[in-house]
């Protein structure tokens, strides 16, 4: 194993290179990880660890660090990868090994970074990746030449294909990695003297090895002009939101059809071949009415995640961040507020992470405080359930959907609420004057099927495994309590109704009412405090038990549909709106600002503002049905 | 709201660099935000920022490729109070705010690049 079988038994390689280069496209390759690519810059916040078994048979650590434009950070993901790199970092000397990935169509603003890291002194090698895209546009680079001018081995690497690589494994292996020059370093940071010298050096190289072309005009160009058009570009990307919204009702039908049927055959088969019993009860009003309900609503995800997959992947996202900056500017928000944002769409937690890319710590708290009201993937089904209930299956004008509008203006709505957050929080200080933005514009990619198949697979699996686990357990929980006690002797209504769920319902019910709620929401909502869509299979699970006789279907849109008002379903979506965040995302929230503070104020104002907001839209609409 | 960045006489100066064609524009240069949408020019300098704007801002635009002699182009504009701006830089396309773009001096060239 050469130089790299040093002081540790299992050397440690470092993939480091400007952001969106595409270093953890070639970790997923070397270490058969499926961590999170995208065609954006800061995808990857954190440093992971994956092994290699090189074909010789040594066992490799490889590290994927966040992308940094120098090693001076600014930002608190740039910090992981210089402390790594430094050996700064508690309990973690200094890489042995590292891999500086380059892309090979921007190599002007990628060597610059080449140059700071042979500085450090470490071993390394440069990655000549994208290669593929390189050479389709014509830019060749003579991969020898730019070794020799470098003093580093390089190799070409295609990140984005199994055996892209290859030659990189080969060079890990091989005894022909130079060993570490210096002992110890002091790193300095580089004044603009420093970088205009880098940059003259980075000249002189390309001039040599070819590879300088700046394009004329590019394909990216000619798409920007109309993507990025001051008039244009707003109506594309409120089209394409539209679109998405739509899609998720319209196509989503048929198969949720299919597994409603499934899942109420399945039932019916159980009550036939099954005795009475407490495990029936347990199947059939516990797993199947409360997971089932849940399980409904896979089609939609899928759906909705194809599209935001589409948009991460062909480098959209931050052209609609560009188009979007003015509004996210005038109310006190970083222009670099938008990607942790548009990720909360799907989980808060992996959005309020993204706000390490953040500069300034008053902007990241800000955009920290507001994402949970991006209605995140967990919302869905709740949305779902109540708009397949209440609103009818209408076509407007334009083939255009009812309850996709209904949808699209829920999300619309927990815009609207966290700009109007983000406006209170800067009018109190919370917020810096000079918000960057900086923002790297990305080449247009065509979306790779392989990634996006395995991006949806993954969507799948955290589905599933949702169900499967946290939803499944707590489905048999509150079964258990919303069957025990057993109703005394001579009850007359619902077993439920006797229950500790049912007590406690009723309880909660007190503080509820003037919003609309009935028991078997508050009780519902409980649950949901644990992830959303629980409080659907929770609604499932209290609806059949609390049902009499025949009407217990599976289905829990007719039920619902009968016996709450419209008003109580409105508040009941416009709750959702706001409502109160799920644990796992408060625990975030703690752990990224290492302070119980801001987890508690996040639940407490977002507690205020469903209740409001329930509350307002409650009343509006009672009294509106009154005048109807 | 803040007051936005307004450089002091800035349509005049964007005039004249229009009819100079950058021939006898002074050695600081003009302003990236008074270039036009589509004309290209060679960054001159970058200066540190006016205000309270954060003062590694000119160190951050030097890291993305704002560099004395770099070329430029303003690719795109916002809407309203145009900002932000898209601007390439060499090889790669960066979103700016104005008073990031304000830092960066740039000299229009005379004829588009081959």
């Amino acid at each position: 194993m050469g130089a790299l079988s040093g002081a540790h038994p299992i050397p440690l390689v470092a993939l480091v290179g400007n952001p969106n280069c595409g270093k953890t496209a070639l970790f997923n390759v070397l270490t058969g990880s499926r961590q999170k690519v995208a065609n954006y810059a800061g995808v990857t916040v954190e440093r992971k660890e994956g092994a290699l078994l090189t074909p010789s048979g040594s066992r490799v650590r490889i590290l994927d660090l966040p992308g940094a434009y120098s090693l001076d950070p600014l930002t608190p993901d740039e910090q992981v990868t210089a402390d790594v790199l430094l050996g700064r970092r508690a309990g973690e000397s200094a890489p042995d090994f590292v891999v500086c990935v380059t892309d090979a169509t921007n190599l002007r603003q990628n060597l610059r970074l080449v140059l700071s890291l042979r500085r450090l002194g470490l071993p390394m090698v440069v990655a000549l990746n994208m290669t593929d895209i390189a050479r389709r546009k014509g830019i060749v680079i003579d991969a020898e030449r730019l070794a020799r001018e470098l003093g580093v081995p390089v190799v070409e690497t295609v990140g984005v294909k199994a055996s892209g690589a290859k030659p990189l494994i080969e060079m890990l292996d091989s005894a022909a990695i130079p060993a570490r020059t210096a002992g110890a370093f002091e790193w300095r940071t580089p004044t603009s003297a420093d970088i205009e010298q880098d940059q003259a050096e980075v000249r002189r190289i390309l001039g040599a090895v070819g590879g300088d072309r700046i394009d004329g005009v590019t394909f990216s160009d000619k798409l920007d002009a109309i993507v990025l058009h001051p008039v244009l570009g707003p109506v594309i990307l409120a089209a394409i939101l539209f679109l998405v919204f739509q899609a998720v009702f319209a196509w989503a039908q048929v198969p949720m059809d299919a597994i409603k049927a499934g899942v109420g055959a399945f039932a019916a088969w159980i009550g036939q071949a099954m005795p009475e019993s407490l495990l029936k009860g347990l199947l059939v009003d516990g797993v199947l009415a409360g997971v089932g309900s849940v399980f409904v609503f896979l089609p939609q995800i899928i759906i909705l995640f194809f599209f935001i997959l589409l948009l991460e992947d062909s480098g959209y996202l931050p052209r609609a961040a560009f188009l979007l900056d003015r509004l996210m500017g005038s109310v006190g928000l970083s222009g670099r507020a938008f990607i942790p944002l548009l990720s909360s769409f799907a989980c808060a937690i992996p959005g309020i992470m993204a706000t390490r890319t953040i500069q300034n710590p008053r902007d990241r708290l800000a955009t920290i405080m507001i994402a949970p009201l991006m209605t995140c993937s967990a919302r869905l089904p709740v949305y779902a359930l109540i708009i397949g209930a209440f609103i009818p299956r209408r076509t407007l004008w334009g083939g255009l959907q009812l309850q996709g509008l209904v949808l699209f203006v829920l999300y619309i709505a927990g815009v609207a609420g966290a700009m109007g957050v983000a406006y209170v929080l800067k009018r109190a200080g919370a917020a810096s004057r000079f918000q960057a933005l900086m923002l790297e514009l990305p080449t247009y990619h065509w979306p790779s099927l392989r990634n996006l198949a395995i991006g949806l697979w993954q969507r799948v699996e955290i589905f599933l495994s949702r169900v499967g686990t946290i939803i499944l357990s707590l489905m048999v929980i509150l079964w258990a309590l919303s069957s025990f006690p057993a109703p005394p002797p001579g009850a007359t209504g619902p077993a439920i109704q006797y229950s500790i769920a049912g007590y406690l319902g009723s309880w909660l019910a007190v503080i509820f009412k003037p919003i609309g709620f009935n028991w078997q929401i508050s009780i519902a909502l409980v649950p949901g405090l644990a992830a959303r869509e629980v409080a659907v299979g929770a609604l499932g699970t209290v609806y059949a038990l609390s049902a009499t006789g025949e009407d217990v279907s599976g289905a829990l849109t007719p039920l619902i549909s009968h016996s709450w008002s419209l008003p109580t379903a409105l508040s009941l979506l416009a709750w959702y709106v706001f409502a109160p965040q799920c644990l796992s995302t408060l625990a975030t929230v703690k752990r990224e600002t290492n302070s119980w503070r801001y987890p508690i104020i996040m639940a407490a104002y977002l507690f205020a503002l469903a209740y409001l907001g329930s509350f307002i839209t409650f009343r509006v609409a009672t009294a509106l049905s009154h005048l109807g | 709201m803040h007051l936005k960045y307004q450089p002091p006489g800035a349509k005049q100066r964007a005039h004249e660099a229009q009819r100079t064609r950058g021939a006898a524009l002074s050695a600081a240069g003009m302003k990236l935000t008074d270039l036009k949408t589509g004309a290209r020019a060679r960054v001159v300098s970058v200066v540190p920022a006016e205000g309270a704007a954060p003062q590694e801002l000119e160190r951050r635009l030097a890291e993305l490729g704002f560099l004395p002699g770099e070329a430029v182009r303003v690719v795109a504009r916002g809407l309203l109070s145009r900002e932000p701006l898209a601007v390439r830089v060499g090889t790669g396309t960066f979103a700016l705010r104005l008073f990031e773009a304000a830092c960066i001096r740039v000299c229009p060239e005379q004829t588009p690049a081959a």
